[in-house]
């Protein structure tokens, strides 16, 4: 650890506080980025084994 | 090719897929080796002495809050003209990574300030126009948010976005269009050339920049392929409900 003198809070928070928005964003985007991705997946996945309407209205004819 | 084949989604989609890892972990590298070597091998300056450390995340910040702005400019004029979903997606992408950098910009300025200026804040040119500028991120996630309607919000940010470039702008020339001020000017002139900073501290300040340009990508690439897939999301779910 270097030694930085008198400045040593001023320094220890901007690392710190820059650090912790820099997690944050990066934590955030990959989790949503995910949540999306499993949403969408179930949802075509969903999709893809129903029946159109209108092949329904055909069969029900 | 043209590069407009990556206005279609799906093309985006397939051409971005590898390239999120790739700029990820060159972003980490280089941000890691930038911050390091900032923070423990570089000497105190004779003038400011340790806080001189901060310059490696001050100055890359506030050049990517600024930049990412530009570039939500960019993807605005392209909707705006072209009405391809994917640059406005791009754009609203990018803005929250914009408010991150200019927090980081207006933070560590602050606390680098205190010790070098006697003050925190001063309603200096360059950091007033700053502080505007992350207000206008504010104000456009907001907007985003606040219209249904996904076509008209992207109308109105990227009005926003043409408006609030005055100030991003500002936020890098202030200095130059008003000689007055606590702020200096820029320490590193791209285009001019006669950087007054030592060789000590730029190489690891350069690697520092060149690692949050790359985060940047990087988010903004992931983010917008996120926003992608939540269109896609939200328009089969219409579907279904319209089908129900």
């Amino acid at each position: 650890m270097p030694d930085l003198g008198k400045y040593a809070e001023a320094v220890l928070s901007a690392y710190a506080v820059s650090l912790i928005l820099i997690a944050a964003i990066v934590a955030l985007s990959v989790w949503r980025s995910r949540a999306i991705k499993r949403q969408l997946a179930e949802v075509e996945a969903r999709v893809a084994t129903t029946p159109a309407r209108s092949s329904e209205k055909t069969q029900d004819a | 090719m043209s590069i407009w084949k990556y206005a279609n989604p799906k093309q985006f989609m397939h051409s971005t897929a590898w390239l999120v890892p790739l700029f990820s972990y060159a972003a980490a590298g280089f941000i890691a080796v930038g911050l390091i070597w900032g923070f423990f091998f570089t000497p105190d300056d004779f003038r400011q002495g340790s806080t001189v450390k901060i310059i490696y995340l001050h100055v890359p910040s506030a050049l990517m809050a600024i930049n990412a702005w530009f570039m939500m400019l960019v993807a605005s004029l392209i909707w705006l003209i072209r009405r391809h979903h994917v640059s406005a997606l791009a754009a609203r992408a990018a803005a929250p990574i914009g408010v991150v950098m200019t927090l980081i910009a207006l933070f560590t300025g602050a606390v680098w300030g205190e010790p070098m200026w006697g003050t925190w804040w001063a309603w200096d040119p360059r950091l007033t126009s700053f502080l505007i500028l992350f207000l206008f991120y504010l104000g456009y996630i907001a907007l985003w948010q606040a219209i249904e309607t996904q076509d008209v919000a992207a109308d109105l940010t990227s009005i926003l976005c043409l408006v609030g470039s005055v100030f991003a702008v500002l936020s890098r020339y202030a200095v130059n269009f008003w000689n007055q001020g606590l702020h200096q000017g820029t320490s590193v002139p791209v285009a001019t050339g006669g950087r007054t900073v030592d060789d000590v501290f730029f190489v690891p300040l350069v690697i520092s920049m060149i690692g949050f340009g790359l985060l940047f990508v990087a988010l903004v690439l992931l983010r917008t392929r996120t926003e992608i897939r939540h269109r896609r999301l939200h328009a089969l779910l219409a579907r279904e409900r319209a089908a129900q």
